[in-house]
């Protein structure tokens, strides 16, 4: 026990100081020229962060999930792609982890992993599927030779051309139905990558995802046994909207600390004098607590399920509250940088001070449609129709 | 039992194949049942028997094949009769 409390401290604190040291001098660069946050993983790399939630017999550090969801946060507050790339890796680390059923291949890639600290990027959306990750087009295509084949059209692949691998969704079988689905890791020598559109978007700028058309050529023991409907609610979707969330309450508790800190310096320059903008920030700060209890008490949650039967997790009860974490925290933290920017004027507006809140605004903005909050709606609308108790 | 749960998923499970032709314990999922048709056969069962799953059972292990719902159904009914 203690010593999984002595390895989260110390992710926790290596990811803190990677992301002062190293993330928050290239996050300007890094968002301005729409570019991979390369510095910062490769620092996260040489601190075995990325390896960090590989169980110690596989030769990682076996750290808790609630570790890596507070490294997520503290990457956030400093470079949000920067988190959001460290965030997405973890996810499929997480994955592979949960649901790998003692299959000898991914057991040695878990090894390999460590050793290299290969970073894991996932195709999950797909042309033509209207954004449910639930039902795929592509298939896997045995070659009838113990090894397989895919093509499939991503209309975004985060980092997938700075990832050494990719987990990939796909039918089982080019007969199989659309939500008959497993995932497949492919090595960089095992697969290719042909963009299909740019990436100049408004945030979240240097997770560099454009669309690509991914084609992979594997051996079939590649495939991960579980079948991806359990992977997915069990793991995948409550992982994701987790440690999102907790990315995004860094970016949002980042922007409030320059409102802050704009404050405090207007009351410095006229002492006893309380600045008009103290008041706002108080409302803020409402703001931001409402953000944070809904990220840890999602947290908790999943901790508690996970530890008692896993199985809970894919009850609908329990989707419907992970849903409802990522559409509560993916609307609350633009609100709160919104806010910030209330707060601090112009020289929030400003891309150039040390109150600039824009990065932060326009992040954050991209939460709502990582997986569309109206797509997360129709889902739990239809299990509203039978869930008892939410 | 296995009939009457066999018409439901005909009414509501929107199966690309012809219920009749799938066994007990067939995985619907695999057979084309979405997570949609899954809602609308739980609401038919639960109208047809006039029962109410409770939350414990709502999640795809329990719909997942006929035999699968059927034991759901027997153990709700137990309960009800205790």
């Amino acid at each position: 026990m203690s010593v999984t409390v002595d390895q989260d401290q110390a992710l926790i604190d290596d990811v803190r100081w990677v992301a002062e040291e190293v993330a928050a001098k290239h996050a300007d660069s890094v968002d301005r020229d729409a570019r991979f946050p390369e510095e910062t993983i490769a620092a996260l790399r040489e601190r075995q962060a990325l390896s960090a939630f590989v169980p110690r017999e596989l030769g990682g550090a076996g750290v808790s999930f609630e570790a890596l969801a507070s490294a997520c946060y503290e990457l956030g507050r400093r470079c949000g792609a920067s988190a959001m790339v460290f965030a997405m890796h973890q996810i499929q680390v997480a994955t592979i982890v949960r649901h790998l059923d003692d299959a000898p291949w991914f057991e040695e890639y878990l090894r390999e992993l460590v050793a290299e600290q290969r970073l894991i990027a996932s195709v999950t959306s797909e042309v033509g599927t209207g954004g449910d990750m639930g039902r795929s087009i592509a298939s896997v295509e045995p070659s009838g030779d113990g090894t397989g084949r895919f093509e499939k059209q991503a209309p975004t692949v985060s980092y997938g051309a700075h990832a050494d691998d990719l987990l990939t969704t796909l039918r089982r079988s080019p007969e199989a139905e659309p939500g008959d689905q497993v995932c497949v890791l492919t090595r960089k020598d095992q697969h290719t990558l042909e963009p299909t559109g740019s990436w100049d978007p408004l945030g979240m700028r240097g997770t560099c995802s454009p669309g690509n058309v991914v084609r992979a050529e594997f051996p079939l023991e590649q495939v991960l046994p579980t079948q991806f409907a359990a992977v997915m609610n069990e793991s995948m979707v409550p992982i994701s909207h987790i440690l999102w969330s907790h990315l995004w309450l860094g970016i949002a508790t980042d922007a409030f600390d320059r409102a802050r800190t704009f404050v405090r310096a207007a009351a410095k320059r006229k002492p006893g004098e309380q600045p008009p903008t103290a008041l706002r920030l108080s409302v803020l700060m409402s703001e931001l607590s409402l953000l944070r209890a809904e990220v840890y008490s999602g947290l908790r949650e999943f901790v508690e399920a996970s530890a008692d039967d896993r199985a809970r997790l894919s009850e609908m009860a329990t989707i419907l509250r992970f849903n409802n974490l990522k559409i509560a925290a993916s609307e609350q933290a633009p609100r709160v940088c919104q806010g910030a920017l209330g707060v601090c004027g112009i020289v929030g507006f400003k891309n150039d001070t040390p109150f600039s809140v824009g990065r932060h605004l326009r992040d954050t903005m991209s939460a709502c449609l990582m997986v569309a909050n109206e797509r997360i709606h129709q889902t739990n609308a239809s299990l509203l129709l039978i869930a008892k108790e939410v | 039992m296995h009939d009457e749960i066999r018409q439901i998923l005909a009414q509501h499970g929107r199966l690309p194949v012809d219920v009749q032709t799938l066994s007990d314990d067939a995985d619907l999922y695999e057979a084309g049942m979405t997570s949609h048709a899954s809602v609308n056969v739980m609401l038919g069962l639960e109208d047809h028997f006039d029962i109410e799953f409770p939350d414990r059972m709502l999640k795809r292990s329990v719909f997942e094949s006929i035999n699968a719902i059927a034991a759901a159904l027997s153990e709700l009914r137990e309960e009800a009769a205790v």
